[in-house]
């Protein structure tokens, strides 16, 4: 069984700044993490991994320092890292970011399995782990929280939906976007992380992928654009209605509207 | 020494200037005032007072005192020994909505809190605004009146030290109603006797708190620590002196085992990062750069694994943080949790001892076929260990608590250790307290208390009695 999983390195605070003139997220100063999401998947990963047999890759879109949240992925119990890392792909959608990753992923190797976090703590969108299933051209299932079984005929998921715990199989290669909380993520070793081997850590750029298109990476591959990241206003205002539910219901409705939340 | 029961005129003159929801008298109090965490004993007041503040206190205690009432001051009842039961009945003067931190002192680095402020609501509230409140015992809901009461000591003794290290100054009301500051915001004093250090672990026998000046220091940038393996108890606790001798500085040094571990995942209900091993060391530490804090956990986890240990686990981010601490601060309640009864023995050794001491509880365990789990801060000596009810019968629990406790303390005496480390001795464990410090000792506590409280009317029967 070969697992890759895709990482992200996010800020170490989850009360990062947001730049009022520019409304960009502060990053310089702050000290960098692995996206804590990401760490159900690489545990998920590991344990499919010793109970299957198999190894375990990561793999990420960053700048150099990104490099250090692999080498966390490696003494956690990962076997190799790879890291894309070029300025063309700076200012990429998740469009753009999906579309890097699955290059990448292509030129990593051949997965069984895929897995991503559900999201990440400074993008929050959640939408590059199944976007890369697409690219790729693999089912994939969302909000996972649990991997039922797995063997040659594929696997089969629990995924936690809004009002539903669905039951998914799927032929492999697949990829699952794990849920937060499905299981404690083990802690990186000291001894692998003094154990770390340089040449378990791969960098690929642009010129290594197969699709050379320059309108698929970066800006040039991003059709939506942040205008504007603020952070929301804070609010202490507090009213209490009484009633059945229905009446709560209807007024919470009215209000909700009044204020254009929906 | 005899008390007044209280009455109905007495009743009458604290409606006089207490509001009825504030006071409770006989069937009216709930049964939760009877009892601490963990004494096994219930016993009721017969008035249960709701104070606000240290006027209300000083009235209340006026009274009492004229009226020969005993008092028993209690806060969030998270105490271990009973220090907070009201053993000759009288009044229950219960602090807990004397709740409010007053102010925050940025130029001498000092809180100055009411009584029944939460240990947890004043460790955020340093941190909100940059500082560190360093004292941090398992039990967050415990209040701080309770913390000085007892010198509470907690996770991060072995550098910051404990509740004593970190009290400026207390206004108490003495007994007859007085209201007295001990000391100040000041660093030093040389000046006279230092009463602010008596009343610290009296546990409520000598006056009641009604505020406190608090030092805060600033809040350390960063924090790591390390979760180490090892095969057993006692390659781990080997350990310890060399980590002490190492001049990394770690803010804690605790043990746990995989039995207690396993314990914590049922009754928290989630799972540990890691069980795979019979023993662990939890380090932590902390300063003000990453590279500084770097170099030295990574010295004494090399340091750990030449002398034995598997691994060293990091435990770098808030939520890596959160999984391990969580679970280190539950250990008592999941301890309480697999057992149908249990009593403990808080002893305090000197720190190279406590390899031998645990090893020796391991040998009483076989001995009397009783559960002994235990847990605690290696870095200072201070053990908690459990004595597991299970399945006894009440006369076979009352005398193999009787024997184990008897051979826990003498052993402990032996060593050169004492009674307790920071839960206090209440009644619970007062006679443990005499065998340790003998008559003349206790002759100077008894002579003491008689000073601050000449009528007995304080805690009483609780750390020493009076005649």
């Amino acid at each position: 069984m070969n697992i890759l999983v895709c990482i992200k390195q996010v800020p170490s605070s989850n009360n990062v700044e947001v730049d009022p003139e520019t409304g960009v997220l502060k990053r310089e100063g702050a000290s960098a993490k692995l996206n804590p999401y990401d760490l159900f998947a690489i545990e998920t990963a590991l344990e499919l991994a010793e109970r299957y047999g198999g190894r375990v890759t990561t793999l990420t879109m960053g700048p150099n320092q990104a490099a250090k949240a692999l080498e966390e992925t490696l003494a956690m119990g990962a076997e190799e890292a790879y890291l894309l890392s070029d300025r063309r792909f700076a200012g990429a959608d998740v469009l753009a970011t999906s579309h890097t990753l699955a290059e990448g992923i292509r030129m990593a190797g051949n997965f069984d399995l895929i897995l991503t976090g559900k999201q990440t703590t400074d993008g929050d969108t959640a939408q590059v782990g199944p976007e890369i299933a697409e690219h790729l051209g693999i089912p994939h299932a969302a909000n996972v929280e649990a991997v039922l079984a797995l063997d040659g005929e594929g696997i089969t998921v629990r995924m936690q939906l809004e009002t539903v715990l669905q039951t998914q199989h799927m032929p492999l290669p697949a990829l699952l976007s794990m849920d937060k909380d499905v299981n404690t993520p083990r802690l990186p070793s000291y001894l692998r992380r003094k154990a770390f081997d340089p040449s378990k850590l791969h960098v690929l750029s642009r010129d290594d992928f197969a699709d050379q298109s320059e309108r698929r990476y970066g800006l040039a591959g991003s059709p939506t654009q942040v205008e504007r990241i603020f952070p929301p206003e804070g609010n202490t205002e507090q009213t209490i209605y009484e009633g059945t539910s229905d009446e709560l219901a209807d007024r919470l409705y009215t209000l909700l509207r009044t204020r254009k939340f929906i | 020494m005899s008390y007044q029961k209280v009455n109905e005129r007495h009743l009458d003159y604290f409606k006089s200037f207490l509001p009825a929801d504030r006071l409770f008298y006989g069937d009216a109090i709930s049964e939760d005032y009877s009892h601490d965490e963990l004494v096994g004993e219930k016993m009721m007041p017969e008035l249960l007072i709701r104070v606000t503040s240290t006027e209300e206190i000083s009235r209340v205690l006026a009274y009492a005192n004229a009226e020969r009432i005993p008092v028993t001051t209690r806060g969030s009842g998270t105490g271990l020994v009973g220090g907070a039961l009201p053993v000759m009945g009288g009044i229950l003067l219960e602090t807990t909505l004397m709740n409010r931190i007053l102010d925050c002192d940025e130029e001498d680095f000092t809180v100055t809190v009411q009584p029944g402020v939460l240990l947890m609501d004043l460790q955020q509230y340093a941190s909100d605004r940059g500082y560190m409140y360093p004292p941090d015992p398992g039990e967050k809901t415990g209040t701080i009146g309770g913390n000085i009461s007892t010198n509470a000591g907690g996770m991060r003794a072995v550098k910051y030290g404990v509740t004593r290290d970190y009290v400026r100054s207390l206004t108490v009301v003495l007994p007859d109603g007085r209201v007295e500051t001990f000391s100040g915001k000041v660093v030093k004093n040389s000046t006279g006797y230092s009463l602010k250090d008596l009343i610290i672990g009296s546990e409520g026998t000598l006056a009641v708190v009604a505020e406190a000046v608090l030092k805060l220091v600033p809040q350390p940038a960063c924090t790591v620590s390390l979760l180490i393996p090892f095969a057993d108890i006692d390659s781990a606790l080997r350990c310890v002196p060399e980590l002490i001798r190492s001049g990394t500085g770690p803010t804690a040094i605790e043990f746990m085992t995989r039995n207690v571990i396993l314990f914590t995942e049922e009754y928290l209900g989630s799972r540990f990062p890691d069980k795979n091993h019979d023993a662990y060391l939890l380090l932590t530490y902390d300063g003000n750069s990453a590279e500084a804090v770097e170099a030295n956990w990574t010295r004494a986890a090399d340091l750990c694994i030449e002398m034995g240990a598997v691994d060293a686990l990091i435990v770098d981010t808030e939520e890596r943080q959160s999984v391990v601490w969580t679970a280190r601060g539950a250990f008592l309640e999941a301890i309480k949790g697999s057992t149908t009864e249990m009593d403990e023995c808080d002893v305090v050794l000197p720190r190279t001892r406590v390899a031998e001491y645990i090893r020796f509880t391991h040998e009483l365990e076989r001995e009397y076929d009783i559960r002994l789990p235990s847990f605690g801060h290696a870095g200072d000596g201070n053990l908690h260990i459990y004595l597991c009810r299970d399945g006894m019968d009440d006369a076979s629990w009352a005398e193999r608590k009787e024997t184990v406790f008897g051979r826990m303390y003498t052993r402990a005496f032996e060593m050169g250790g004492l009674v307790s480390g920071e839960h206090g001795v209440g009644f619970a464990k007062r006679r443990y307290m005499l065998e340790r410090l003998g008559e003349d000792q206790l002759a100077l506590m008894r002579g003491i208390k008689r000073v601050f409280d000449p009528n007995n009317i304080l805690n009483p029967n609780k750390v020493c009695e009076v005649d």
